[in-house]
C-alpha cells in the first residue's frame, strides 16, 4: 500500500534582500499533523520533493498551542497560526508564506515589533502607584470582567493587521489589536485614569479614523476578540474627546 | 554612585517580576529573551495561582498552604523559602489584581477561587483557563511602562550563551548571540539573574514551549554552578498527545468537576455515550475517596499508568483515558474553562462540552534546577536564578497552581536582593573576563559552523527525547537509567559529527538549535544519573524496585557538579531544612 503523503509549498527567502523562491516538500502523513510538525519533519530531513538538499525552514514558534502568538503566517492564502493549522483540514498542496505586511527577516519569519511600539504609544497598562502591598484592587463585578477578559486574550499575533486593507505605510494605521487594548484599559477602574491620553493618541493620523470597516480583522482573529465592537466604541470615545478638547481650548 | 546595572535573562513571570522590582528601586535592567517577552512560556499556564486568601469561609490559612505544599512535595523542599512564599502569596494576588489581571469574580465583585490538586480548600485564583497568559500580560505591561521610561532595555531575539566570570569566580555579565545577525557580544553587569524556565525539550515532546531547552541552566552548570534535584520531573496526568508536542489539559478541568474514567471492560469498542454509568470505572475516585480526581499530579499520573498498563483498560486499547466534563452545564464550562476547551476542540476536533476528552500523562514541569541559597543566589557569586530554572519551592512534586506563585514571589524577592548585592559588590577588575569568555564562545561557534560530518541535530534530539521519556519519566528502573546514560554518551559522541545543512550567518535557527542541543545532552545526564543514585520513591520520582520513601538515606537535596569527565557529573547530598514541619508519611487515600 502506498503511504499517504502531504505536500507543502513553502516560500523561502534567505534574507530581506534575497530573491524569494518556492520549495516543494512531500512528507509522510501522520494523524494529527499540523503545519508546524510538518516543518519539524523537514528540519530533520531537509530535502525537497525533487531530491535537492536544502536548509531547515526559519519560522517563529514557541508554545504550539495558539496562546503565545508566535507562529502567524499565511497558509493557503489565509493569515493564521501554523500550530492550529491541521493538515487534514487543509487543501493540498499546502501553500505557506510569510505575513506580507511586516518586514521580512528570513523565510517565514517577519518583524512584528510595530505592535509592541503601538502598545507603548497608547500606554497599554494600568498605572499602579507601586508594587508594595497596598491591599486588594478595585472591586470588579462579573459583568465587567466578562467584557475585559476577551479583550485581554489578545495574543499579539498581528493577523488582524495583516488582513486589514488600511494597515499600510500610507495610512500608518495602528490596527485593531491596539485599539482593542485601549478599550480594555480605558474600562479598567484604575486604567481609566489615562483614558484621555489614550484617546488623543488614537485621534490623529494613523488613529482609529483610518478604519475602513472592512471587518476582516474580526473574521480572522484566532481568539474571536470582538474587534469591530472595540473599534466602534473607541471611535465614539475619540470623537467625544476631540469635541471636549475643542471646547476646552 | 551610578545605578546598578542588572541583567535579567528570560522574560516569563519570574524574569519580569524581578525586572519590575529592580526598575522600581532605581536599577537599570538589560532584559534578554529568545522570544518577545510577551510570548514566553508562562503564557501557557492555565488553571490558576494559589494563595490562602480564605474568601470562601473555609478557614484556610497560609500555614495550611505551606503544609499542603511541603506534604505535596514529599518533604524534599527546604521549608524556609516555601513558608515565606505561602505567607507572601495573598499580597501577591492583591498586587496582580491592582495591575488589572481579569481574575474571575464572585457576584459581589470579589476574587473567585477554585479547587486544585493536593488541597481540600478553594485556594486558586484564576482568569478563565488562561491565567498564565493574563498574569504574564499584566507584568509585561508594567515592564513596557518602565521600558518607555528608559529604565529597562529589552534584548529580544538574543540568546544567552554563558556567564562572564572573573578571576575571583564572580559573575560580571553574560555573553549572548543575536539570533538574526548571529552577532556575539559580551554584556557587562553588576549582577545576573537567570529566569530561563524548564527543561521540557530534554524529553523531546512535552507540554513545554519550544524555547524550554534548559540550555542556559546547562551552560552555567558547565561553568561551575550546582544543579539540584535534577531527577525530579513532573509528568502531568492530563495532556493531549500530539505530533509536535503534548498539549496541556489543565488541572482546573478536574478542579471544576471533571472526572477521569475508563470503561470497566478491556477493549470496550462502544462509544462513550453507550457505556452506562455502572460500566465506567472512576478509578481515582475509588482509590482516593477523600481527594478523588484532585490527588496531586504524581499520584494521578501513576494511577492512570496503572489503569492503562496494569489493568489494560486504556480506551480502545490505546494509552488514553477519559477526562469527562460533559455532565457540567455549558454556561459554567465556558465561563470557567473556555480557553482550554477551545484548545482541545481546535487540536482534536471533538467538543468537550459533549464528548469526554481523551488524555494521557505528559512531561510538564521541572522541579529541580540550579541550586540557589535562600537569597536565590547560585554558588557563583553574582549569578542568581529564579522561577522554574531553580529548584527551591516544589520539592519532589509541585502542587498545581503553585508554579505561578513561585515564579512571581521568587522574582519579587530576587529583585531587591540583587539590588542590595549589586550596591555592595567590589568593583570589577579590568573587563572581568569578558574578552576571554567572548573568545571561547566564538571558538565554539566557529567549530560548529565548519564541522564536517553526517549527523542531523534534529534527529539526534529526537533520539534523546525518546530515551529520556522511556527511562526517566513516570517509572524508573536502574537498568533503564543506565541504558539512558549510555545512549546520551553515544549521542554526545555522534554530536561531534554534527553537520549543519544551513551554514549561513543570518537567522540560522538550526545553528542556534545545535548549540542548545549540546547543553541539553549535558543536562540530561544530570537527570538520569541523579535518578539512578536515588534508590527510593519520593513524589514524582518512582522506582518499583524501591517503592518506599527512605528519609534516612534520601531526605536530601541532590547536588550535581560538572566535571568534564567521561563519567559525567559528580554528586553530593545536602540536608533538607525541615525545621517547621516534621516529615510524615504522605498518603492521599485519606485526609492527611
Amino acid at each position: 500500500m502506498a503511504t499517504k503523503t502531504v505536500t507543502l509549498e513553502i516560500k523561502r527567502q534567505a534574507s530581506p534582500d534575497s530573491p524569494a523562491v518556492w520549495e516543494k516538500f512531500e512528507l509522510e502523513w501522520r494523524p494529527g499533523m499540523n503545519v508546524i510538525s510538518a516543518m519539524m519533519e523537514i528540519a530533520a530531513n531537509p530535502v525537497t520533493v525533487d531530491g535537492r538538499e536544502t536548509t531547515p525552514i526559519s519560522y517563529d514558534s514557541n508554545c504550539l498551542e495558539e496562546i503565545c502568538g508566535s507562529c502567524a503566517m499565511r497558509i493557503n492564502g489565509k493569515a493564521r497560526m501554523a500550530c492550529s493549522a491541521l493538515v487534514d483540514n487543509l487543501e493540498q498542496p499546502i501553500k505557506v508564506e510569510p505575513l506580507s505586511k511586516f518586514p521580512l527577516v528570513r523565510d517565514l519569519q517577519v518583524d512584528r515589533s510595530v505592535l509592541f511600539e503601538n502598545l507603548k504609544a497608547v500606554q497599554a497598562w494600568v498605572p499602579i502607584d507601586g508594587t508594595y502591598d497596598l491591599g486588594p484592587g478595585p472591586r470588579v463585578f462579573p459583568a465587567q470582567q466578562e467584557v475585559s477578559y476577551p479583550l485581554s486574550n489578545c495574543i499579539s499575533c498581528t493577523c488582524c493587521m495583516e488582513v486589514c486593507p488600511q494597515f499600510n505605510e500610507a495610512t500608518g494605521f495602528v490596527g485593531a489589536a491596539t485599539i482593542a487594548q485601549v478599550k480594555l484599559f480605558n474600562n479598567h477602574p484604575t486604567g481609566r485614569v489615562l483614558a484621555e491620553e489614550r484617546l488623543r493618541a488614537l485621534a490623529g493620523d494613523g488613529g482609529v479614523q483610518e478604519c475602513g470597516f472592512a471587518q476582516n480583522c474580526v473574521e480572522v482573529c484566532p481568539k474571536q476578540i470582538p474587534l469591530t465592537d472595540a473599534i466602534s466604541d473607541i471611535s465614539r470615545d475619540v470623537l467625544f474627546q476631540k469635541a471636549k478638547d475643542l471646547i476646552r481650548s | 554612585m551610578a545605578s546598578p546595572r542588572i541583567i535579567v535573562v528570560g522574560g516569563g513571570l519570574a524574569g519580569l517580576s524581578s525586572v519590575i522590582k529592580i526598575a522600581e528601586a532605581g536599577g537599570s535592567v538589560d532584559l534578554f529573551s529568545i522570544v518577545p517577552v510577551k510570548r514566553s512560556h508562562s503564557v501557557c499556564a492555565q488553571g490558576g495561582i494559589n494563595a490562602a486568601k480564605n474568601l470562601k469561609g473555609e478557614g484556610d490559612t497560609t500555614w495550611q498552604h505551606f503544609d499542603d505544599s511541603i506534604y505535596g512535595g514529599d518533604f524534599l523542599a527546604n521549608q524556609t523559602p516555601v513558608k515565606a512564599m505561602c505567607e507572601n502569596a495573598p499580597a501577591v494576588i492583591d498586587l496582580l489584581d491592582r495591575m488589572g489581571v481579569p481574575f474571575n469574580r464572585t457576584p459581589e465583585g470579589l476574587l473567585d477561587f477554585r479547587r486544585f490538586g493536593g488541597t481540600l480548600y478553594h485556594r486558586t485564583a484564576f482568569a478563565g483557563a488562561t491565567t498564565g497568559q493574563q498574569l504574564l500580560y499584566a507584568l509585561d505591561e508594567q515592564v513596557r511602562r518602565f521600558e518607555s521610561e528608559g529604565k529597562v532595555k529589552k534584548y529580544e531575539g538574543w540568546e544567552f550563551l554563558s556567564a562572564i566570570i572573573d578571576s575571583k569566580g564572580v559573575a560580571r555579565g553574560i555573553t549572548a548571540m543575536n539570533l538574526r545577525t548571529m552577532e556575539l557580544r559580551a554584556f557587562p553587569a553588576d549582577a545576573v539573574i537567570l529566569a530561563t524556565g524548564g527543561v521540557g525539550a530534554l524529553f523531546g515532546k512535552s507540554t513545554n514551549s519550544v524555547v524550554c531547552t534548559g540550555s542556559a541552566q546547562s551552560a552555567v552548570f558547565q561553568q561551575g554552578a550546582y544543579y539540584a534535584n535534577g531527577e525530579f520531573i513532573q509528568v502531568h496526568p492530563t495532556a493531549i498527545p500530539g505530533e509536535d508536542k503534548l498539549r496541556l489539559m489543565s488541572e482546573s478541568a478536574r478542579g471544576e468537576g471533571g472526572r477521569v474514567w475508563v470503561p470497566r471492560k478491556a477493549g470496550d469498542k462502544r462509544v462513550f455515550s453507550q457505556i452506562p454509568e455502572s460500566e465506567r470505572w472512576y478509578f481515582l475516585e475509588e482509590w482516593y475517596p477523600k481527594y478523588g480526581n484532585l490527588v496531586p499530579r504524581d499520584v494521578a499520573t501513576r494511577a492512570i499508568f496503572k489503569a492503562v498498563y496494569e489493568y489494560g483498560l486504556g480506551i480502545d486499547g490505546q494509552p488514553m483515558v477519559y477526562l469527562d466534563l460533559s455532565h457540567i452545564d455549558r454556561e459554567t464550562l465556558d465561563r470557567k474553562l473556555g480557553g482550554i476547551l477551545e484548545i482541545y476542540e481546535k487540536f482534536v476536533g471533538d467538543d468537550p462540552h459533549e464528548v469526554p476528552m481523551k488524555i494521557f500523562p505528559g512531561m510538564h514541569y521541572t522541579m529541580g534546577g540550579l541550586w540557589v541559597d535562600f537569597n536565590q543566589m547560585t554558588n557563583i557569586p553574582g549569578l542568581f536564578a529564579v522561577g522554574e530554572c531553580e529548584y527551591q519551592y516544589h520539592g519532589a512534586n509541585r502542587l498545581g497552581a503553585n508554579s505561578l506563585m513561585s515564579c512571581i514571589h521568587g522574582g519579587f524577592i530576587t529583585g531587591p536582593i540583587v539590588m542590595k548585592y549589586a550596591k555592595s559588590v567590589d568593583a570589577v577588575e579590568g573587563d572581568g573576563g569578558a574578552a576571554a569568555e567572548l573568545a571561547r564562545q566564538a571558538e565554539i561557534n566557529k567549530a560548529l559552523i565548519s564541522n564536517q560530518g553526517t549527523e542531523n541535530p534534529f534527529k539526534l534530539w529526537r533520539e534523546l527525547g525518546q530515551t529520556m521519556t522511556e527511562h526517566a519519566t513516570v517509572i524508573r528502573y536502574n537498568k533503564g537509567l543506565q541504558q539512558a546514560d549510555q545512549k546520551i554518551m553515544e549521542l554526545m559522541d555522534r554530536y561531534k559529527s554534527v553537520n549543519l545543512s544551513d551554514k549561513s550567518q543570518w537567522a540560522n535557527t538550526s545553528f542556534a538549535f545545535a548549540r542548545q542541543l549540546k547543553n541539553m545532552l549535558e543536562l540530561s545526564r544530570v537527570v538520569v544519573q541523579g535518578a539512578f543514585l536515588r534508590d527510593e520513591s519520593r513524589g514524582a520520582h518512582y522506582k518499583p524496585d524501591f517503592p518506599d520513601r527512605n528519609d534516612e538515606k534520601f531526605l536530601k537535596t541532590t547536588k550535581a557538579r560538572f566535571t568534564g569527565e567521561v563519567e559525567g557529573p559528580s554528586f553530593e547530598f545536602e540536608e533538607v531544612d525541615t525545621q517547621f514541619i516534621t516529615p510524615r508519611p504522605r498518603r492521599y487515600d485519606a485526609a492527611k
